[in-house]
This record gives structure tokens, sequence and C-alpha cells, in this order.
């Protein structure tokens, strides 16, 4: 193969997924939010001191026999049938043997090719258009060790001259959601896979399953990616990147490895298949190891464990008790909130669906709700890089701002001070405004005092007013807005300035 | 049957070795690849027995669905959970180097 260096090709999104089609797919690991382990009692708490969550089963000590949670199983069942899945009627867990130290036993259990749901599926709408993501499996295993890498540059592996490990993670019940290849997706591939693992969370809460923190690694997500050159129907050799540990990084890795591969093919080069691992920094993928083929891992039936096999009646009873999913939610708010397609498909984009039903159930109008997470709330996450229901901010708190302006207690302006002392401090709405004193200067003597000042500061503009071009008191009133830092009510103050200027509208 | 048993070749010892990143010499390499296949003949005689009517099983006795209801039980004291590893820094396993994960 001749690799050609001579060859100028348009290497950016736009130009590259005209010459390829991707095909992508995506590994979803979830911690279940069983209190205890997946084979024995420790507990699942997060941030505990290292080892002080382990025992002779989790560490994997001679003699030790694991015992399944039947609470893992339930939620693995839900979490199937949530997505379509069938449930075996028999299946059993595998031993997946590997070198690495992250499990004390040598080998993780997981599930191999029996595992517990099979086939199902889930629709997720991009841009008006409905892809059908294939679920090829969901499986049992378990959480490995958190190893942390001591010396080198940057706490990576490489360079690093030993390891430490905390197994207070291992042993926890993992469960790993298993796509289909996706296809057909041209161009918004990045954009489909981060609908999918943004509908699946959300489906995972509802189910109540799992906390699903991307940021403390309950959901995690390893994203395959491939291309064909377009009109070639043959899948080219993909490659897993791991380490993508929020949505917005899910786009972004597809994203990048399409353009990544795209170079290489271009240049008559080979993809290796292999494991990368996306940077949050830079947004690209770095290599990491050669990928095991299935084979090396020596799966076997784990002999310490019975085989599993749900009773029907049992499987009955769990699909009755499954929650209303998002996608049917969306719909019921759609019609209760009077919303066109358009701007809930706005509001699903924006990760702000619940967090503006919650808001409307604690008291706010939907307009109103909307408006500040589509608005305020989500600039202020997209400063801070994080998804809006990320901001340490309620639901109910942000209902209780929109209920003060309603009230005509806080203007716009003074509302999101409001908003930003909760995000600043954590502290609630009504705490914010009594100590910062925040609130509509509602006295009119002061704000007649205000208004004089402004005039008198402003003579060619109160003249123009004076002189008939009444919009120009726009100024003025800005000048007492920002004379009561904000605190007076806009339009009183407008009137207030006209009737001291002796204007009429 | 016996002619039918799996053989354990060099070359695959030799891919083992690479995935458990052992360092072993080309003697070592026929040595284990002749004692490990004494040892995998050794339990393929089992198949000799293997009758169509038995199916497969990873077990003895006809269990199934043993479960544990999901209940946090004490974890072992971390003193005593540190004592046996052969090295422990801020109370983590220390074990060597990885090798050959990320380049």
């Amino acid at each position: 193969m001749t690799v050609r260096d001579d060859v100028q090709l348009d290497l950016s999104y736009d130009g590259v997924v005209r010459r390829y089609a991707p095909v992508i797919g995506l590994e979803t690991h979830v911690e279940l939010g069983t209190v205890s382990k997946m084979f024995c009692g420790c507990s699942t708490e997060f941030g505990a001191e290292p080892n002080t969550h382990t025992c002779p089963v989790c560490l994997g000590l001679p003699g030790a026999l694991p015992v399944v949670n039947a609470k893992a199983i339930e939620y693995t069942i839900r979490i199937g049938l949530a997505l379509n899945c069938s449930i075996a009627e028999w299946c059993r867990f595998a031993r997946k043997n590997y070198f690495y130290p992250d499990m004390p036993k040598n080998f993780q259990i997981s599930q191999y090719d029996e595992p517990l749901c099979v086939d199902g599926h889930l629709d997720v709408v991009v841009e008006g258009q409905t892809y059908r993501v294939g679920i090829e499996r969901v499986h049992m295993e378990e959480d490995t060790g958190k190893n942390t890498h001591v010396g080198g540059a940057t706490g990576r592996i490489h360079g690093a001259e030993y390891s430490l490990v905390d197994f207070n993670r291992a042993g926890i019940p993992l469960i790993e959601i298993v796509t289909k290849p996706v296809e057909g997706t041209g161009p918004l591939a990045p954009e489909v896979a981060k609908a999918y693992v943004t509908e699946l969370r959300d489906i995972l809460r509802s189910l109540g399953v799992s906390d699903v923190k991307m940021e403390q690694g309950s959901l995690r997500c390893d994203v395959n990616t491939s291309l064909s050159p377009i009109g070639v129907s043959e899948w080219g050799t993909r490659t897993e990147t791991k380490n993508v540990n929020s949505l917005r990084s899910v786009e972004r890795a597809v994203r990048s490895e399409i353009i990544r591969q795209a170079a290489i093919l271009d240049r008559g080069g080979r993809i290796k298949q292999e494991t990368r691992h996306f940077q949050e920094t830079t947004g690209e993928t770095r290599s990491g190891r050669s990928k095991e083929e299935a084979t090396d891992y020596r799966y076997f039936p784990e002999p310490d464990l019975v085989p599993v096999a749900p009773a029907r009646d049992w499987v009955a009873d769990i699909r009755a008790s499954l929650p209303e999913l998002p996608a049917a939610r969306r719909a019921r708010l759609r019609s209760e909130l009077g919303l066109s397609t358009e701007e809930l498909q706005q509001m699903v984009n924006a990760g702000v669906v619940e967090a503006v039903g919650e808001t409307v159930q604690a008291g706010a109008t939907a307009a109103e709700a909307r408006n500040w997470w589509m608005g305020y709330l989500a600039e202020q996450a997209n400063s801070r890089e994080v998804e809006p229901t990320s901001l340490p901010i309620t639901p109910a708190q942000v209902a209780r701002v929109i209920l003060l302006v309603a009230d005509g207690k806080l203007s716009t302006a003074l509302a999101r001070q409001a908003v930003d002392g909760v995000l600043q401090t954590g502290k609630d709405v009504d705490a914010i405004v009594a100590e910062r004193g925040l609130a509509v200067v509602s006295d009119t003597s002061a704000l007649t005092r205000a208004a004089d000042e402004a005039i008198a500061d402003n003579p060619d503009v109160a003249d123009k007013v004076r002189g008939g071009k009444v919009a120009a008191v726009g100024a003025l009133v800005g000048a007492v807005m920002k004379a009561t830092r904000g605190q007076a009510d806009a339009p009183a103050v407008r009137q207030i300035l006209l009737q001291q200027l002796g204007v009429s509208e | 049957m016996s002619d039918e048993r799996p053989t354990l070749t060099r070359d695959e010892v030799a891919h083992l070795a690479q995935l458990a990143r052992l360092a072993v010499t080309e003697e070592e390499l026929d040595l284990f690849a002749g004692q490990l296949d004494v040892i995998l003949g050794a339990v393929a005689r089992i198949g000799d027995v293997a009758a169509a009517d038995i199916p497969p099983t990873s077990h003895a006795v006809p269990l199934q669905n043993v479960f544990r209801a999901d209940e946090v039980r004490p974890s072992l004291p971390r003193e005593d959970i540190l004592a046996g590893a052969p090295a422990v820094e801020d109370f983590r396993f220390r074990v060597p180097q990885i090798l050959g994960e990320e380049e």
C-alpha cells in the first residue's frame, strides 16, 4: 500500500464526511445503585477511604465464595426491559482473564456468550430524524479497583514508576450495554452518539437503578468508530475510544476520531485496531494498548456461581413496575406545557426537559421555566463547560426565583444576581436575597430622586425626550437602574421619568 | 478420542507470556510448552467419558438462582487487609510498573 504525502484533501470535519461514512458503536458501563457489592456485602458508597470497603470475596482471597446480589439482577432486568430487550430464561457468569492489577482475583466476573438481556433497541431523535440504535446485549459484571499511577509527569501509566491500588470499587455491580453497529447517520454520527448516551442516561435515572454521574464514573462510555469510503459497503477497521467522561466528550471523541482516521486513510494508510484514550484537554484521542482479542481473555464459565434463570412471573412483575420512561414523559410534558415539537426538541438537545418539567411542577409557568433553563442557566452551564442540570441549583430554586419575579419582588437583573448567588454558595434563594439585600426598590420618593438626578446629569437626553423623542428615555432608565444597582423595576422607573419630564405617551 | 485433544503450541505459550508481560527465554518456551501440554492432556481425558446424553455443565450441583439480599455487611478492618500485601503506600496496594498499556 502506497503512502501518499502529496495529496491535499479537505481535512475539516465537513470535508471528511463528504468522503467517508462513519459507523459507530457504543459500550456503556453503568454502576448500579445497590447499597452492597455484586458478590459480597461490602458497601458501594462513593468516596470512602481507600481499601475500607473490602473483604475476602472482593479481594479474591483463597476459599472465599461470591454470592449474587438479587437487587443487581432485578436492576439489570429493569434496564433490559426499558431497552426493549429479551430477558434470557437462563444465563450464567464467566471469568474474563487478563493481566492488569485492578482485580485482585486476576480475573473479572462478567458474562460472555450468555448475557441476561439481548436484542433490544433505543430510538433517539437528532435534527428531527429518528435513529433506531440496536442494543446487542446488556450484561452483568463487576467493577474493577482504582489505580493511581505514581511517578512520571502526568499521572499516566506511561512513565509511571509504580501504581497504587484501591479496591473499594472492585466488585461494585456494573452492567455493560452494548449497541449494535450504528450505520446511516452520515455526518450526524457524533450527535447521534451523544443523543444515545443522553437518552440512555435519562432512562437509567428514571428507572432509579443508578445515580448515572459521569463525573464520578458511575456512567462511562467507550466509543467505537470506523470509516468506510462513501459507496463502499464494507466496514473499515474500528478503534475503541475509552475515557469519554461527559456527554460533550462523547460527541467530541467521535468527531475527532473521524477526522484522525480520515487523515490516515486519505494517505493510503491503514487504521490499527486498538484502544485509544480521549484527552479532555485537547479533544483528541491518543493511542493506548493494541486491542486484545476476545480469545485473549480466555473466558470460561464461572465455577463459583450457579446459573441465573429469572422466573417469568418475576420478569412480568418487574415489567409492570417500570416507571414512565423519558420518551413518554416528554410527549406528555409537550402537551401539558403546550410546546411545539421544535421547542421540545430544543429542550431535549439542551438536556433540560426534566429540569423544566420539575420547575413547572414546583410552581413556575412553563414559559418562564423554559426561558431560564434555555437562557441564563444554559449560558452559565456553557461557560462552566457542564450540563445545565449539573449546575448547583435545583428546579425548586429556579421556580422560587421565577415566583419572586412574578410577584414583583425581583427584577430580571436581580433575579440573575440571586441565581448567581445560589450557584456560587449553594445557599437557598431567600437566604441569598436577604443576605445581599436584593429587592426591587419600590419606594417612589427614592426613585423620583434618582430620576431627577438622571435628568440633571443628562440634559441633552432630557431635551430630546421633552422634544417628543420618547424612545430616548431608555438612556435615562439605564442611568437610574445603574444608580439603584438594578434594584428598581424598569417599567416603573420609565413611568416616573416621563412624569418628571412632563411627557405623556 | 485422545488424538483429538487440544495441543498447546510453543507460539501460544509465547503469546500468553506476552499478554502477561513475562519475559520468557527460548529455552523456557520449549520447557513450558511441553509441560503445559502434558497438563492439558491430562485434563482433556475427561473428554473421553463425555457422552452425547450428558449436557456440558460448569457445576456438579443442580442449583440455580442462589441470591443474597442487597444488604451491607461489615468489611474487614483495613489493617488486616493490608497486612498481607507485599508493599503498601497511602493505604493502597503498591504494585510494580504496569507495562505496555499506553504509548
